[in-house]
Protein backbone atom coordinates (compact mmCIF):
# COMPACT_ATOMS: atom_id res chain seq x y z
CA UNK A 1 0.00 0.00 0.00
CA UNK A 2 1.18 3.56 -1.10
CA UNK A 3 0.30 6.05 1.92
CA UNK A 4 -0.89 9.58 0.29
CA UNK A 5 -1.65 12.89 1.82
CA UNK A 6 -3.11 15.36 -0.35
CA UNK A 7 -2.16 19.05 0.42
CA UNK A 8 -4.14 21.60 -1.05
CA UNK A 9 -5.84 24.74 0.01
CA UNK A 10 -8.76 24.28 -2.55
CA UNK A 11 -11.10 21.65 -1.23
CA UNK A 12 -12.20 21.17 -5.50
CA UNK A 13 -8.57 20.44 -5.72
CA UNK A 14 -8.34 17.69 -3.68
CA UNK A 15 -11.46 16.22 -4.49
CA UNK A 16 -10.36 15.76 -7.85
CA UNK A 17 -7.46 14.18 -7.20
CA UNK A 18 -9.28 12.30 -4.70
CA UNK A 19 -11.28 11.11 -7.92
CA UNK A 20 -8.52 10.46 -10.21
CA UNK A 21 -6.79 8.42 -7.56
CA UNK A 22 -9.66 5.57 -7.92
CA UNK A 23 -7.99 4.18 -10.95
CA UNK A 24 -5.14 3.26 -8.45
CA UNK A 25 -5.87 1.13 -5.35
CA UNK A 26 -2.80 0.60 -4.38
CA UNK A 27 -2.33 4.19 -3.58
CA UNK A 28 -4.90 4.91 -0.18
CA UNK A 29 -5.55 8.68 1.15
CA UNK A 30 -4.46 8.87 4.89
CA UNK A 31 -4.89 12.74 5.07
CA UNK A 32 -6.23 15.71 3.41
CA UNK A 33 -5.04 18.81 4.57
CA UNK A 34 -5.75 22.66 3.64
CA UNK A 35 -2.57 23.85 4.46
CA UNK A 36 1.37 23.70 5.10
CA UNK A 37 0.30 23.17 8.81
CA UNK A 38 -1.84 20.60 8.95
CA UNK A 39 0.43 18.89 6.28
CA UNK A 40 3.16 18.99 8.39
CA UNK A 41 1.05 17.39 11.55
CA UNK A 42 -0.56 15.14 8.78
CA UNK A 43 2.82 14.10 7.63
CA UNK A 44 4.60 13.49 11.55
CA UNK A 45 1.38 11.27 12.33
CA UNK A 46 1.00 9.21 9.00
CA UNK A 47 5.06 8.93 7.92
CA UNK A 48 3.06 8.76 3.82
CA UNK A 49 5.25 7.28 1.07
CA UNK A 50 3.66 10.27 -1.29
CA UNK A 51 2.41 13.66 -1.28
CA UNK A 52 0.29 15.68 -3.57
CA UNK A 53 1.49 19.21 -2.82
CA UNK A 54 0.34 22.71 -4.11
CA UNK A 55 2.43 25.44 -3.82
CA UNK A 56 0.58 28.66 -3.54
CA UNK A 57 -0.92 28.06 0.20
CA UNK A 58 -1.75 29.98 3.19
CA UNK A 59 1.15 31.42 5.58
CA UNK A 60 3.92 28.77 4.10
CA UNK A 61 3.72 27.60 0.93
CA UNK A 62 4.90 24.38 -0.47
CA UNK A 63 8.38 24.55 -0.96
CA UNK A 64 8.65 25.91 2.92
CA UNK A 65 6.52 22.81 4.08
CA UNK A 66 8.66 20.75 2.48
CA UNK A 67 11.92 22.40 4.47
CA UNK A 68 10.81 21.43 7.35
CA UNK A 69 9.84 17.98 7.13
CA UNK A 70 12.41 15.50 8.16
CA UNK A 71 12.63 12.75 6.03
CA UNK A 72 11.08 13.53 2.57
CA UNK A 73 8.44 11.49 1.12
CA UNK A 74 7.68 11.32 -2.56
CA UNK A 75 6.14 14.90 -4.24
CA UNK A 76 4.08 15.13 -6.93
CA UNK A 77 3.51 18.91 -7.43
CA UNK A 78 -0.01 20.28 -8.68
CA UNK A 79 -0.38 24.20 -9.03
CA UNK A 80 -1.21 26.61 -11.61
CA UNK A 81 1.94 28.41 -11.92
CA UNK A 82 4.34 27.32 -14.53
CA UNK A 83 6.61 28.88 -13.14
CA UNK A 84 7.67 26.81 -9.94
CA UNK A 85 8.57 23.72 -12.34
CA UNK A 86 12.29 24.20 -12.20
CA UNK A 87 12.74 24.59 -8.44
CA UNK A 88 10.24 21.29 -8.22
CA UNK A 89 12.62 19.55 -9.46
CA UNK A 90 15.22 20.52 -7.91
CA UNK A 91 13.97 19.16 -4.79
CA UNK A 92 13.58 16.40 -7.05
CA UNK A 93 9.95 15.97 -7.27
CA UNK A 94 8.45 13.21 -9.03
CA UNK A 95 6.30 15.42 -11.22
CA UNK A 96 4.64 18.57 -11.60
CA UNK A 97 1.07 18.84 -12.72
CA UNK A 98 -0.09 22.22 -14.18
CA UNK A 99 -3.94 23.01 -13.00
CA UNK A 100 -6.17 21.70 -14.54
CA UNK A 101 -4.41 18.34 -16.13
CA UNK A 102 -6.09 15.55 -17.52
CA UNK A 103 -6.79 12.32 -16.27
CA UNK A 104 -3.98 10.77 -18.56
CA UNK A 105 -1.49 13.47 -17.09
CA UNK A 106 -1.94 12.57 -13.74
CA UNK A 107 -1.70 8.79 -14.64
CA UNK A 108 1.40 9.44 -16.28
CA UNK A 109 2.69 10.83 -13.00
CA UNK A 110 1.88 8.04 -11.15
CA UNK A 111 3.66 5.67 -13.25
CA UNK A 112 6.59 7.88 -12.37
CA UNK A 113 6.43 7.87 -8.91
CA UNK A 114 5.65 4.07 -8.80
CA UNK A 115 8.89 3.40 -11.20
CA UNK A 116 11.04 5.26 -8.96
CA UNK A 117 9.69 4.01 -6.03
CA UNK A 118 11.25 0.53 -7.77
CA UNK A 119 14.91 2.20 -8.15
CA UNK A 120 15.55 4.43 -5.85
CA UNK A 121 15.64 5.07 -2.15
CA UNK A 122 14.19 7.09 -0.29
CA UNK A 123 17.61 8.26 1.96
CA UNK A 124 19.03 9.28 -1.60
CA UNK A 125 16.28 11.41 -2.37
CA UNK A 126 16.09 12.92 0.70
CA UNK A 127 19.86 14.22 0.58
CA UNK A 128 19.69 15.59 -2.39
CA UNK A 129 16.70 17.88 -1.56
CA UNK A 130 18.98 19.00 0.59
CA UNK A 131 21.07 20.38 -1.24
CA UNK A 132 19.10 22.82 -3.99
CA UNK A 133 17.72 26.29 -2.06
CA UNK A 134 16.53 29.14 -3.85
CA UNK A 135 16.98 32.86 -2.60
CA UNK A 136 13.90 33.28 -0.57
CA UNK A 137 13.30 36.40 1.79
CA UNK A 138 12.39 34.35 4.67
CA UNK A 139 13.34 31.15 6.17
CA UNK A 140 10.75 28.68 7.86
CA UNK A 141 11.63 27.33 11.32
CA UNK A 142 9.76 24.77 13.40
CA UNK A 143 10.22 25.66 17.60
CA UNK A 144 8.68 23.62 19.89
CA UNK A 145 6.35 21.79 17.33
CA UNK A 146 5.60 25.58 16.33
CA UNK A 147 6.27 27.18 13.25
CA UNK A 148 8.19 30.38 12.79
CA UNK A 149 8.25 32.43 9.83
CA UNK A 150 11.35 34.85 10.14
CA UNK A 151 11.75 37.53 7.65
CA UNK A 152 15.77 37.23 6.22
CA UNK A 153 16.61 40.97 6.73
CA UNK A 154 15.53 40.23 10.87
CA UNK A 155 18.50 37.81 10.67
CA UNK A 156 21.29 39.45 12.56
CA UNK A 157 24.05 36.38 12.00
CA UNK A 158 24.26 32.84 11.64
CA UNK A 159 26.33 29.87 13.52
CA UNK A 160 27.30 26.86 12.68
CA UNK A 161 25.84 23.97 15.42
CA UNK A 162 26.68 20.73 14.85
CA UNK A 163 23.90 19.19 12.23
CA UNK A 164 22.01 22.58 12.32
CA UNK A 165 22.18 26.16 11.78
CA UNK A 166 21.79 28.52 14.44
CA UNK A 167 19.80 31.58 13.63
CA UNK A 168 19.95 34.81 15.42
CA UNK A 169 17.51 37.07 15.22
CA UNK A 170 16.42 40.33 17.53
CA UNK A 171 13.97 37.86 18.82
CA UNK A 172 16.22 35.02 20.03
CA UNK A 173 17.50 32.24 18.33
CA UNK A 174 16.19 29.52 16.41
CA UNK A 175 17.72 26.21 15.03
CA UNK A 176 17.29 24.87 11.26
CA UNK A 177 17.95 21.57 9.54
CA UNK A 178 20.36 22.66 7.22
CA UNK A 179 23.93 22.75 6.35
CA UNK A 180 25.98 26.89 6.35
CA UNK A 181 26.25 26.03 2.24
CA UNK A 182 22.66 25.67 2.07
CA UNK A 183 22.40 29.14 3.55
CA UNK A 184 24.99 30.47 1.65
CA UNK A 185 23.15 29.82 -0.92
CA UNK A 186 19.65 30.90 -0.31
CA UNK A 187 20.47 34.38 1.32
CA UNK A 188 21.68 37.04 -0.63
CA UNK A 189 25.43 37.24 -1.13
CA UNK A 190 25.60 41.45 -0.82
CA UNK A 191 23.95 40.79 1.95
CA UNK A 192 24.87 38.01 3.70
CA UNK A 193 28.46 37.12 4.31
CA UNK A 194 30.38 34.12 4.56
CA UNK A 195 33.24 35.51 7.19
CA UNK A 196 34.18 32.07 8.89
CA UNK A 197 33.83 28.66 8.95
CA UNK A 198 30.79 28.66 11.29
CA UNK A 199 29.61 32.43 10.95
CA UNK A 200 27.20 34.03 7.80
CA UNK A 201 27.01 37.38 9.14
CA UNK A 202 24.18 39.93 7.55
CA UNK A 203 26.18 43.08 7.01
CA UNK A 204 23.65 45.16 7.81
CA UNK A 205 24.23 44.85 11.58
CA UNK A 206 27.81 45.66 11.68
CA UNK A 207 28.82 48.64 13.79
CA UNK A 208 32.52 47.96 13.66
CA UNK A 209 35.55 45.55 13.09
CA UNK A 210 37.96 45.26 15.48
CA UNK A 211 41.58 43.27 15.02
CA UNK A 212 41.87 40.13 16.82
CA UNK A 213 44.18 37.49 17.25
CA UNK A 214 46.96 37.25 14.19
CA UNK A 215 45.23 37.51 11.44
CA UNK A 216 41.66 37.03 12.52
CA UNK A 217 39.25 40.33 13.51
CA UNK A 218 36.15 40.40 15.50
CA UNK A 219 32.64 41.69 13.76
CA UNK A 220 30.58 43.60 16.85
CA UNK A 221 26.55 43.75 15.91
CA UNK A 222 24.50 46.36 16.65
CA UNK A 223 23.17 43.90 19.50
CA UNK A 224 26.69 43.57 21.20
CA UNK A 225 27.31 40.00 19.72
CA UNK A 226 30.75 39.77 18.74
CA UNK A 227 31.64 37.55 15.88
CA UNK A 228 34.26 35.75 14.85
CA UNK A 229 36.01 36.81 11.26
CA UNK A 230 38.75 34.55 9.55
CA UNK A 231 41.63 34.95 7.64
CA UNK A 232 39.49 34.05 4.59
CA UNK A 233 36.33 35.61 5.66
CA UNK A 234 38.06 39.04 5.95
CA UNK A 235 38.55 39.97 2.31
CA UNK A 236 35.18 38.90 1.50
CA UNK A 237 33.73 41.09 4.28
CA UNK A 238 36.07 44.03 2.88
CA UNK A 239 35.03 43.54 -0.73
CA UNK A 240 31.61 43.69 -0.03
CA UNK A 241 31.45 46.62 2.38
CA UNK A 242 33.88 48.47 -0.37
CA UNK A 243 36.27 49.18 1.85
CA UNK B 1 6.23 78.12 -20.97
CA UNK B 2 8.14 78.16 -24.20
CA UNK B 3 11.99 78.32 -22.96
CA UNK B 4 13.30 81.74 -23.57
CA UNK B 5 15.03 82.31 -27.30
CA UNK B 6 17.87 84.18 -25.91
CA UNK B 7 18.82 81.53 -23.46
CA UNK B 8 19.33 79.50 -26.72
CA UNK B 9 23.40 79.69 -27.66
CA UNK B 10 22.79 80.23 -31.27
CA UNK B 11 19.93 82.98 -31.08
CA UNK B 12 21.93 84.43 -28.50
CA UNK B 13 24.93 84.77 -30.93
CA UNK B 14 23.20 85.77 -33.85
CA UNK B 15 21.51 88.57 -32.12
CA UNK B 16 24.88 90.16 -30.74
CA UNK B 17 26.29 89.98 -34.11
CA UNK B 18 23.54 91.23 -36.00
CA UNK B 19 23.36 94.00 -33.31
CA UNK B 20 27.45 95.05 -34.16
CA UNK B 21 26.67 94.60 -38.12
CA UNK B 22 23.99 97.05 -37.60
CA UNK B 23 25.50 99.35 -35.64
CA UNK B 24 28.56 99.31 -38.25
CA UNK B 25 26.77 99.52 -41.56
CA UNK B 26 24.81 102.68 -39.75
CA UNK B 27 28.10 104.26 -38.75
CA UNK B 28 29.49 103.72 -42.27
CA UNK B 29 26.44 105.17 -43.94
CA UNK B 30 25.87 108.01 -41.91
CA UNK B 31 29.83 109.33 -42.20
CA UNK B 32 30.64 107.92 -45.74
CA UNK B 33 27.83 108.41 -47.67
CA UNK B 34 25.49 111.15 -45.90
CA UNK B 35 28.47 113.19 -44.68
CA UNK B 36 27.92 113.52 -40.67
CA UNK B 37 31.03 114.00 -38.65
CA UNK B 38 32.97 110.57 -37.21
CA UNK B 39 32.20 111.13 -33.42
CA UNK B 40 28.74 111.49 -34.17
CA UNK B 41 27.84 108.90 -36.90
CA UNK B 42 29.81 106.84 -34.24
CA UNK B 43 28.34 107.94 -31.17
CA UNK B 44 24.59 107.98 -33.38
CA UNK B 45 25.04 104.13 -34.63
CA UNK B 46 26.00 102.83 -31.25
CA UNK B 47 23.42 104.90 -29.49
CA UNK B 48 20.83 103.99 -31.99
CA UNK B 49 21.50 100.56 -32.54
CA UNK B 50 22.45 99.14 -29.15
CA UNK B 51 18.84 100.72 -27.57
CA UNK B 52 17.23 99.01 -31.00
CA UNK B 53 18.30 95.31 -29.98
CA UNK B 54 17.92 95.99 -26.23
CA UNK B 55 14.55 96.95 -27.48
CA UNK B 56 14.27 93.61 -29.55
CA UNK B 57 15.19 91.75 -26.38
CA UNK B 58 12.87 93.04 -23.87
CA UNK B 59 9.73 92.22 -26.56
CA UNK B 60 11.19 88.53 -27.01
CA UNK B 61 11.41 88.34 -23.53
CA UNK B 62 7.97 90.00 -22.52
CA UNK B 63 6.74 87.24 -25.23
CA UNK B 64 8.38 84.36 -23.65
CA UNK B 65 6.48 85.21 -20.21
CA UNK B 66 3.11 86.36 -21.72
CA UNK B 67 1.16 85.76 -24.41
CA UNK B 68 -2.33 86.57 -24.35
CA UNK B 69 -4.86 83.91 -25.46
CA UNK B 70 -7.02 86.57 -27.05
CA UNK B 71 -6.45 89.21 -29.83
CA UNK B 72 -2.75 87.85 -29.80
CA UNK B 73 -1.75 89.26 -33.20
CA UNK B 74 -3.39 92.56 -32.02
CA UNK B 75 -1.06 92.86 -28.64
CA UNK B 76 1.99 91.77 -30.74
CA UNK B 77 1.60 95.06 -32.57
CA UNK B 78 0.12 97.11 -30.57
CA UNK B 79 3.45 96.21 -28.04
CA UNK B 80 6.07 96.35 -30.75
CA UNK B 81 4.33 100.20 -31.95
CA UNK B 82 5.00 101.09 -28.14
CA UNK B 83 8.00 100.13 -27.71
CA UNK B 84 9.29 101.48 -31.10
CA UNK B 85 8.02 104.97 -29.73
CA UNK B 86 9.49 104.50 -26.30
CA UNK B 87 12.76 103.48 -28.09
CA UNK B 88 12.87 106.65 -30.50
CA UNK B 89 12.58 108.87 -27.55
CA UNK B 90 14.84 107.69 -25.83
CA UNK B 91 17.74 107.63 -28.64
CA UNK B 92 17.07 111.02 -29.37
CA UNK B 93 16.80 112.34 -25.82
CA UNK B 94 19.95 110.96 -25.44
CA UNK B 95 22.08 112.00 -28.45
CA UNK B 96 20.51 115.27 -28.09
CA UNK B 97 21.77 115.70 -24.56
CA UNK B 98 25.54 114.21 -25.74
CA UNK B 99 25.66 117.06 -28.59
CA UNK B 100 23.69 119.82 -26.77
CA UNK B 101 26.21 122.24 -28.81
CA UNK B 102 25.97 120.90 -32.14
CA UNK B 103 22.76 122.35 -33.33
CA UNK B 104 23.14 121.44 -37.14
CA UNK B 105 23.30 117.74 -35.86
CA UNK B 106 20.15 118.13 -33.59
CA UNK B 107 18.43 119.97 -36.05
CA UNK B 108 19.61 116.81 -38.53
CA UNK B 109 18.52 114.04 -35.59
CA UNK B 110 14.57 115.94 -35.46
CA UNK B 111 14.43 115.72 -39.30
CA UNK B 112 15.55 112.24 -39.79
CA UNK B 113 13.01 110.59 -36.64
CA UNK B 114 10.54 109.91 -38.94
CA UNK B 115 12.65 107.38 -41.13
CA UNK B 116 14.56 106.07 -37.99
CA UNK B 117 11.16 105.47 -36.50
CA UNK B 118 10.28 103.13 -39.88
CA UNK B 119 13.48 101.70 -39.98
CA UNK B 120 13.01 100.65 -35.95
CA UNK B 121 9.54 99.88 -35.96
CA UNK B 122 10.03 97.85 -39.39
CA UNK B 123 12.78 95.65 -37.49
CA UNK B 124 10.55 95.75 -34.07
CA UNK B 125 7.48 94.24 -35.52
CA UNK B 126 8.92 91.83 -37.92
CA UNK B 127 11.47 89.95 -34.89
CA UNK B 128 8.26 90.65 -32.20
CA UNK B 129 5.88 88.21 -34.89
CA UNK B 130 9.33 86.42 -35.61
CA UNK B 131 9.72 84.95 -31.86
CA UNK B 132 5.76 85.39 -31.42
CA UNK B 133 5.79 82.29 -33.51
CA UNK B 134 8.66 80.58 -32.42
CA UNK B 135 7.50 80.57 -29.03
CA UNK B 136 3.97 79.21 -30.32
CA UNK B 137 5.40 76.76 -31.86
CA UNK B 138 7.87 75.69 -28.96
CA UNK B 139 4.94 75.35 -26.82
CA UNK B 140 2.85 73.22 -29.38
CA UNK B 141 5.79 70.56 -29.82
CA UNK B 142 5.73 70.59 -26.11
CA UNK B 143 2.16 69.97 -25.52
CA UNK B 144 2.02 67.39 -28.44
CA UNK B 145 5.06 65.73 -26.40
CA UNK B 146 3.20 65.66 -23.38
CA UNK B 147 0.07 64.68 -25.11
CA UNK B 148 2.12 61.65 -26.89
CA UNK B 149 3.76 60.72 -23.65
CA UNK B 150 -0.21 60.77 -21.40
CA UNK B 151 -1.00 58.71 -24.76
CA UNK B 152 1.81 56.33 -24.01
CA UNK B 153 1.23 55.82 -20.57
CA UNK B 154 -2.52 54.88 -20.94
CA UNK B 155 -1.76 52.78 -23.49
CA UNK B 156 0.72 50.92 -21.30
CA UNK B 157 -1.62 50.88 -18.13
CA UNK B 158 -4.55 49.31 -20.77
CA UNK B 159 -1.85 46.49 -21.51
CA UNK B 160 -1.37 45.93 -17.89
CA UNK B 161 -4.82 45.61 -17.02
CA UNK B 162 -5.43 43.61 -19.52
CA UNK B 163 -3.17 41.01 -19.09
CA UNK B 164 -4.13 41.47 -14.88
CA UNK B 165 -7.52 41.34 -16.03
CA UNK B 166 -7.03 37.39 -18.01
CA UNK B 167 -5.15 36.71 -14.48
CA UNK B 168 -3.98 33.08 -15.64
CA UNK B 169 -4.18 31.69 -12.69
CA UNK B 170 -7.19 32.64 -11.26
CA UNK B 171 -8.52 31.13 -14.82
CA UNK B 172 -6.73 27.79 -14.24
CA UNK B 173 -7.51 27.13 -10.61
CA UNK B 174 -11.09 28.10 -11.85
CA UNK B 175 -11.01 25.26 -14.52
CA UNK B 176 -9.44 23.33 -12.19
CA UNK B 177 -12.66 23.36 -9.85
CA UNK B 178 -14.85 22.81 -12.27
CA UNK B 179 -12.89 19.90 -13.31
CA UNK B 180 -13.52 18.47 -10.26
CA UNK B 181 -17.10 19.55 -10.22
CA UNK B 182 -17.77 17.77 -13.62
CA UNK B 183 -18.17 14.35 -12.15
CA UNK B 184 -19.08 15.01 -8.28
CA UNK B 185 -21.41 17.77 -9.05
CA UNK B 186 -22.27 18.18 -12.62
CA UNK B 187 -25.01 21.11 -11.62
CA UNK B 188 -22.66 23.17 -9.56
CA UNK B 189 -19.56 22.75 -12.93
CA UNK B 190 -22.36 24.02 -15.38
CA UNK B 191 -23.32 26.75 -12.60
CA UNK B 192 -19.58 28.12 -12.24
CA UNK B 193 -18.84 27.86 -16.21
CA UNK B 194 -21.57 30.23 -16.10
CA UNK B 195 -20.24 32.40 -13.76
CA UNK B 196 -16.49 32.25 -15.09
CA UNK B 197 -18.47 32.95 -18.95
CA UNK B 198 -20.28 35.94 -17.01
CA UNK B 199 -16.95 36.91 -15.78
CA UNK B 200 -14.71 36.69 -18.79
CA UNK B 201 -17.44 38.03 -21.10
CA UNK B 202 -18.03 41.55 -18.46
CA UNK B 203 -13.84 41.95 -18.83
CA UNK B 204 -14.09 41.42 -22.50
CA UNK B 205 -16.84 44.05 -22.61
CA UNK B 206 -15.55 46.60 -20.11
CA UNK B 207 -12.52 47.73 -22.76
CA UNK B 208 -14.59 50.69 -23.25
CA UNK B 209 -13.96 53.36 -21.53
CA UNK B 210 -16.64 54.97 -20.21
CA UNK B 211 -17.30 55.15 -16.37
CA UNK B 212 -20.15 53.11 -15.18
CA UNK B 213 -22.86 52.92 -11.86
CA UNK B 214 -21.04 51.44 -9.37
CA UNK B 215 -24.52 48.99 -8.61
CA UNK B 216 -22.60 47.34 -12.20
CA UNK B 217 -19.40 47.21 -11.23
CA UNK B 218 -20.24 45.67 -8.08
CA UNK B 219 -22.19 43.03 -9.97
CA UNK B 220 -19.49 42.54 -11.51
CA UNK B 221 -17.17 42.19 -8.75
CA UNK B 222 -20.08 39.71 -7.29
CA UNK B 223 -18.89 37.60 -9.82
CA UNK B 224 -15.74 37.14 -9.32
CA UNK B 225 -16.50 36.81 -5.28
CA UNK B 226 -18.86 33.54 -6.67
CA UNK B 227 -16.34 31.92 -8.09
CA UNK B 228 -13.82 32.13 -5.21
CA UNK B 229 -15.90 31.30 -3.09
CA UNK B 230 -16.57 28.23 -4.95
CA UNK B 231 -12.64 27.83 -5.01
CA UNK B 232 -12.02 28.62 -1.30
CA UNK B 233 -15.98 27.79 0.24
CA UNK B 234 -14.79 26.72 3.46
CA UNK B 235 -12.82 29.96 4.15
CA UNK B 236 -14.04 32.52 2.02
CA UNK B 237 -17.30 35.12 3.01
CA UNK B 238 -17.84 38.34 1.81
CA UNK B 239 -19.69 41.15 2.69
CA UNK B 240 -20.90 44.11 0.76
CA UNK B 241 -22.74 46.75 1.85
CA UNK B 242 -23.67 49.90 -0.48
CA UNK B 243 -25.17 52.92 1.03
CA UNK B 244 -27.99 54.46 -0.31
CA UNK B 245 -27.60 56.40 -3.55
CA UNK B 246 -23.94 55.51 -3.86
CA UNK B 247 -25.01 52.61 -6.44
CA UNK B 248 -25.80 55.45 -8.97
CA UNK B 249 -22.85 57.03 -8.65
CA UNK B 250 -19.97 56.58 -11.52
CA UNK B 251 -16.74 54.93 -11.77
CA UNK B 252 -14.25 53.83 -14.21
CA UNK B 253 -14.71 50.16 -14.69
CA UNK B 254 -12.53 47.48 -13.31
CA UNK B 255 -11.24 50.27 -10.72
CA UNK B 256 -12.29 47.81 -7.79
CA UNK B 257 -11.09 44.93 -9.05
CA UNK B 258 -7.16 45.04 -8.30
CA UNK B 259 -8.08 46.49 -4.61
CA UNK B 260 -10.66 43.02 -4.08
CA UNK B 261 -8.09 40.52 -5.64
CA UNK B 262 -5.25 42.16 -3.10
CA UNK B 263 -7.83 41.46 -0.40
CA UNK B 264 -8.45 38.31 -1.20
CA UNK B 265 -4.73 37.24 -1.79
CA UNK B 266 -3.82 38.75 1.58
CA UNK B 267 -6.46 37.43 3.24
CA UNK B 268 -6.51 34.06 1.69
CA UNK B 269 -2.82 33.78 1.86
CA UNK B 270 -1.75 35.33 5.10
CA UNK B 271 -4.12 33.65 7.31
CA UNK B 272 -5.17 30.28 7.63
CA UNK B 273 -8.71 31.12 9.25
CA UNK B 274 -12.15 31.54 8.14
CA UNK B 275 -12.07 35.33 6.19
CA UNK B 276 -14.23 37.77 4.99
CA UNK B 277 -13.83 40.42 2.85
CA UNK B 278 -15.82 43.26 3.75
CA UNK B 279 -16.79 45.86 0.57
CA UNK B 280 -18.62 49.22 1.56
CA UNK B 281 -19.22 52.20 -0.71
CA UNK B 282 -21.01 55.53 0.28
CA UNK B 283 -21.17 59.26 -1.11
CA UNK B 284 -19.64 62.38 0.95
CA UNK B 285 -20.16 65.37 -0.72
CA UNK B 286 -19.26 65.15 -4.60
CA UNK B 287 -16.72 62.04 -3.83
CA UNK B 288 -17.44 58.42 -3.77
CA UNK B 289 -16.06 56.43 -0.68
CA UNK B 290 -15.74 52.68 -1.23
CA UNK B 291 -13.85 50.51 1.51
CA UNK B 292 -12.01 47.28 1.40
CA UNK B 293 -11.43 45.68 4.27
CA UNK B 294 -9.41 42.28 4.69
CA UNK B 295 -7.96 40.40 7.95
CA UNK B 296 -3.68 40.03 7.12
CA UNK B 297 -1.23 38.94 8.98
CA UNK B 298 0.71 42.52 10.17
CA UNK B 299 3.82 40.43 11.33
CA UNK B 300 3.96 38.78 7.52
CA UNK B 301 3.38 41.32 5.72
CA UNK B 302 5.29 43.83 6.75
CA UNK B 303 9.14 42.82 6.33
CA UNK B 304 8.49 39.78 4.39
CA UNK B 305 6.43 40.31 1.57
CA UNK B 306 7.35 43.28 -0.75
CA UNK B 307 5.00 43.89 -3.98
CA UNK B 308 2.27 42.93 -2.38
CA UNK B 309 1.12 46.52 -3.07
CA UNK B 310 1.15 45.55 -6.67
CA UNK B 311 -2.71 45.68 -7.55
CA UNK B 312 -2.91 48.73 -5.20
CA UNK B 313 0.03 50.56 -7.18
CA UNK B 314 -2.02 50.01 -10.48
CA UNK B 315 -5.13 51.75 -8.73
CA UNK B 316 -3.43 54.73 -7.73
CA UNK B 317 -1.25 54.87 -10.77
CA UNK B 318 -5.10 54.97 -13.03
CA UNK B 319 -6.37 57.47 -10.14
CA UNK B 320 -3.54 59.65 -11.26
CA UNK B 321 -3.59 59.58 -14.75
CA UNK B 322 -7.96 60.31 -14.23
CA UNK B 323 -7.62 62.35 -11.56
CA UNK B 324 -4.04 64.16 -11.50
CA UNK B 325 -4.21 63.38 -7.92
CA UNK B 326 -2.11 61.13 -5.40
CA UNK B 327 -4.21 61.32 -2.85
CA UNK B 328 -7.38 59.60 -3.89
CA UNK B 329 -5.82 56.00 -2.41
CA UNK B 330 -5.60 54.86 1.34
CA UNK B 331 -4.94 52.18 2.89
CA UNK B 332 -4.69 51.78 6.74
CA UNK B 333 -3.92 49.04 9.04
CA UNK B 334 -5.64 48.15 12.54
CA UNK B 335 -5.39 45.04 14.16
CA UNK B 336 -5.25 42.64 12.08
CA UNK B 337 -7.41 44.24 9.28
CA UNK B 338 -6.73 45.70 6.48
CA UNK B 339 -8.26 48.68 4.46
CA UNK B 340 -8.18 50.24 1.19
CA UNK B 341 -9.98 53.48 0.66
CA UNK B 342 -10.33 54.28 -2.68
CA UNK B 343 -12.53 58.22 -3.78
CA UNK B 344 -14.12 58.78 -6.87
CA UNK B 345 -14.68 62.40 -7.33
CA UNK B 346 -17.64 62.39 -9.30
CA UNK B 347 -18.01 64.68 -12.51
CA UNK B 348 -19.99 67.64 -12.54
CA UNK B 349 -20.51 67.67 -16.32
CA UNK B 350 -22.51 64.28 -16.46
CA UNK B 351 -19.96 63.53 -18.75
CA UNK B 352 -18.98 60.20 -17.97
CA UNK B 353 -17.31 59.34 -21.28
CA UNK B 354 -13.91 60.92 -19.62
CA UNK B 355 -10.94 58.42 -19.81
Amino acid sequence: MIKTILIDDEPLARELVREYLRDFPQVEIVAECNDGFEGLKAIQQHQPDLLFLDIQMPKINGFEMLELVDKLPQVIFTTAFEEYALRAFEVSAVDYLLKPFSKDRFAKALQKMLERRSEVSPELLDNASREMPMQQNRVVVKINGKIKIIPVPDIHYLEAADDYVKIVTGEGSFLKNKTMAWFEKMLDPQQFIRVHRSYILNIAQITRIDPYEKESYLAILRDGSKVQVSKTGYPKLKEVLGL
Amino acid sequence: MATHLLKEKTFRWSFLVACCLFSMLHGFILHYWLGVDGPNAWMDANIHNILLFIAVAAITQMQAYYRPVRARYVYVAVLTAVISVLWLLLTLVILKAIFSNDTVYVQWLSDTAPVRFALGWLLLTGTGFLSFFLYEMEEQRQALARKDAAEKMAREAELYKLRQQLQPHFLFNSLNSINALVSIRPEEARQMIQQLSDFLRGTLKREDQSWIPLREELQYLQLYLDIEKVRFRHRLTTEVLTEQGAGELHIPPMLLQPAVENAIKFGLYDTIDAINIRIRAWQERDVLFISVTNPFDAELTQSARKGTGFGLSSISRRLYLLFARQDLLETSAEGNLFTTLIKVPQQHDKDHSHR
